[in-house]
Parts: structure tokens; sequence; C-alpha cells
């Protein structure tokens, strides 16, 4: 066993999923299909034994995120425990409802740097697809608000056909605002965007275009905004390495206590997730099966296992290439050395030609109901 | 706009941005909005100095006095790190008169 824990490197980031809750409905939202309840969320004293944890086996970076985490009545207190135990915390808000009340007591609480999500660059394009009548100029007012408090902003807008021609107004309102850092992140098609793809994959012209606008204004805006850019797996060449390798550098922790790989690795079969309630992170780090079932190379299939960037990808996202290809183990079809590829290619081009603008608004038990995009909230 | 920092700049790490003693790595770390750097001895002698007090040159004087070495030389890699940093906006700088002596 001491074997296994000198082998595995420790992680350096722990996203902890404080609540399911949020006010806004993003029909691409990261948090897993079946959302999880407020009477199974973890209390605040289970949270800080994970957060003392996690410091001492090696977790820099704590992204405090949900749902809307201000929506716990005590994300002051989990932000002091984390900062008094040296991490470093990332508030990963929607800056809506609570979020601005109980900014400056997180200031005060110590924490480093807030990532707030926005939708899309004009107040009637954002607030339709958070589906929430005057969530943008609420996050506006917060946005300002982060900055009068000297805390580092960053603002993360996730791409897709219904906001693809707003990243040029997405850098100007970061600019605006005073972000120093913004987030163009193309959707990821897992969980909620995986079932609404057809409505949201934006065509290969788009991207294009999009990616061109980013390159553009990070010449001109050096030293003024950083501007990372996640491309589209659906148009790339090769896949990206999930969550740094899975096992590797990040650990989730879910808001009933359940430590996963990743945010989507619900999504594959007959894992075993272990829970905090009855492990310590740094054995369910070492030894769970979830966290072991995809570490390293040993489980890769040709073409990954011999392929010289098999420790650079670490064979791509394991979510995608089950709901792709039907097996877990085989190598995201992002690749194109894959012998999936074409299907990636094709599903491309027909979800970017649909006319569907059938959106299923994320929600609990929202998979039931139906709400036209576009409509107005 | 690139930012360009002189001898003359005083820099500082703003909120969100500081120096980690990692135990469990046994090294030094910068942390940063969604980054952490390694630092090797030399870099984290620089910015140990910085200190929103002290000038480029002031912290270039006090590491050339310290290794004996060419306070031009040193100042050129300091203005050098700090820049790379001051881009990516990790490090932050007030402008003084480019002339002000230590």
């Amino acid at each position: 066993m001491s074997d296994v824990l000198n082998a595995v490197p420790a992680p350096i980031g722990l996203l902890a999923e404080l609540t399911h809750r949020c006010p806004l409905r993003c029909p691409y939202c990261s948090n897993p299909v079946e959302l999880e309840r407020r009477s199974a969320e973890l209390d605040t004293a289970t949270w800080c034994r994970i957060l003392s944890e996690a410091a001492a086996l090696g977790v820099l970076h704590v992204h405090l995120s949900g749902g809307e985490p201000t929506a716990r009545s005590d994300i002051e207190a989990i932000t002091a425990h984390c900062a008094m135990v040296g991490l470093y915390t990332n508030l990963i808000t929607s800056g809506v409802g609570p979020a601005l009340t109980k900014l400056g007591g997180l200031a005060a609480a110590g924490l480093d740097h807030v990532q707030l999500s926005v939708q899309a660059g004009d107040a009637s394009t954002a607030d339709s697809i958070a589906q929430l009548k005057g969530a943008h100029e609420q996050k506006l007012v917060f946005a300002r608000r982060v900055v009068e408090l000297d805390l580092p902003l960053t603002l993360n807008a996730v791409i897709h056909r219904g906001n693809i021609g707003s990243v040029s107004d997405l850098i100007a309102l970061a600019v605006d605002l005073g972000a120093k850092r913004l987030e163009i992140a193309h959707t990821q098609y897992y969980g909620w965007a995986y079932v609404n793809r057809a409505a949201l994959m934006p065509t290969r012209t788009e991207v294009d275009r999009s990616i061109a606008v980013v390159e553009e204004a990070r010449e001109q805006l050096q030293g003024r905004l950083v501007i990372d850019l996640v491309v589209p797996d659906y148009y790339a060449s090769y896949p990206k390495a999930c969550a740094g390798g899975w096992g590797r550098r990040l650990m989730n922790v879910s808001p009933s206590g359940k430590v996963l790989p990743c945010h989507a690795a619900e999504t594959i079969p007959n894992l075993t997730f272990w829970n905090v309630h009855d492990h310590s992170l740094a054995e369910i780090w070492a030894e769970s099966p979830a966290f072991q079932a995809f570490r390293g190379t040993e489980w890769m299939q040709e073409p990954c296992r011999s392929c010289e960037r098999r420790e650079r990808d670490w064979g791509g996202c394991r979510c995608q290439a089950l709901a792709l290809t039907g097996d877990a183990a085989s190598t995201d079809p992002a690749c194109h050395l894959s012998p999936h590829h074409a299907l990636i290619r094709n599903l491309a081009r027909t979800d970017s030609a649909s006319s569907s603008s059938t959106t299923v608004y994320r929600g609990f038990g929202a998979l039931t109901e139906h709400v036209p995009a576009g409509e107005p909230v | 706009m690139m930012t360009a920092l002189s001898a003359g700049s005083v820099p500082h790490l703003p909120r969100g941005v500081r120096l980690h003693h990692d135990r469990i790595r046994n090294t030094h770390v910068l942390l940063a909005p969604e980054r952490a750097f390694d630092l090797d001895d030399i870099a984290l002698e620089v910015l140990r100095l910085v200190d929103g007090q002290r000038s480029i040159r002031e912290i270039a004087g006090a590491l050339a006095a310290r290794y004996d070495a060419e306070q031009d030389v040193i100042e050129a890699d300091v203005i050098d790190m700090l820049n790379g940093l001051a881009n990516r906006r990790i490090v932050g700088a007030t402008p003084l008169e480019p002339d002000r002596k230590p």
C-alpha cells in the first residue's frame, strides 16, 4: 500500500461542489443530470474536515463551486477555514442571488479569487440562456463590487451556438469590468450539454471565427486581459488531457460527499465512488476503485497504448469515449487517430446544421420538462 | 499594449497572488488565479523582495550585493522575469519616475 501511495503524485486541485442548488438553469451546466438534493448535502464540520485533509494531502487550489456556492449559509466559514489551512480559494459563482451580499464577508474571510460566469455580452441573450430575468444586470453589479474590493476577477463564458457571435462583446465586457482574466470556454458535451447538443453545437466556420477573434484580442490586450481559450473537442484533432489526466491532479467532491476523478465521472457505469463519510481523502485518492480505474496508462487500448502522446493527453476524456463509442476505455474520439473520429466529425456537422431549438434547461427533475430556447423569460 | 517595466518601477503582488511554502512537495510556489508556478531559488529570492516598496533597481541592488554580481545584469534579468508575470497580470507595478535613485 505504501508503494501505491508513493507512486501516486499528490493532487493539486480540489473542486468542492458545495451544493447543486442554483438560481440559473443554463442548458450546458457541468453538474450531473441527476442533481443532488439539499437534504443530502454535507454539513459544515465535514467540509472543514475534508478541506484540512486536502491541504495535508498537497492540494493548493480549492474551487468553491456548485451550483451556486453562496447558496450555502456557511460559505464564509468554509472560506475562512480554507484560508486558515493555507488553501488558495477560488469562488466559482453566478453572482446572482445571495452572492452580492456575501461578497464583503468572503473577502474578509480571506477569499483569493472570484470566477464569475457570464452567459453572453448582452442582457437579453444572457438572461434567456440562464432562464432568469435580470440575472445579467445582477452579475454586472457583482463584478464591479469584486473589483472594488480589490479581489482578482475572472469572467467565464461557456460558448455555444446561442452566443458564439458574442465573443468580441464578452471581451469588451471583461475589459470594461476590470477583469484580469477571461475564459472563453467552448461547451464540452457531457451531462446537460450532451442532452442539448443539437441545440448548442456551432458550425466549424463560427468556431474558427471565434478563435480568430480571441487570438487578435490577446495580442491587443496583452498586459491588460489574459484570455484562456478552451477549444471544442468536436472540431479538434487531438483530445484534451481531461482534468490533467485521470486521478493525477484533481479531485471533485460532490455535495453529498462522493469523491470523483472529474465532475462527469458518474456517467460511467460500474465505477465505485467512495464517500468522505467512509474514507479519508488520502485513502480515496490512493486506493478508491474509481480513481484507480483509468489512472496512468495501463488501462489503455490502441491507438493510445503505443502513442507517443499517451502521457500528454492521457487518452483524453473517459466520459466522452463512453458516450460516443460505448466503451469508457477506448480512445477519446476527439483524437484523429481514434477509429471513431469520423463519428464525432459527423455529429458536429449534423448537430450544427440542425434547426433544433429545443433545449432542456437545467433543474431538479428537469428532464421531463422541455422549454423552447430563446423564449422571453 | 505590452506592460513594460523599468528599473524605476515598483512591483507588488496584488491580492490573489501569494508565495506559498508547499511542505508536501518541499518547494515554494507562487499561487495565482487558476495557476501555480514552481519557483527556483532565484525566482523565490526576487519575489521575496517584491513588497510594493522597493523599486526594481533596489531589488536588483540587494541581489547584486548578496551574490556579488553585476547590478546591470541582475537588473535586466529581474525586469525580464517580472515583465513576464506582469503581462499575465500576476504582478502589478507602479511606474515611478524612471530615474529615481535608491
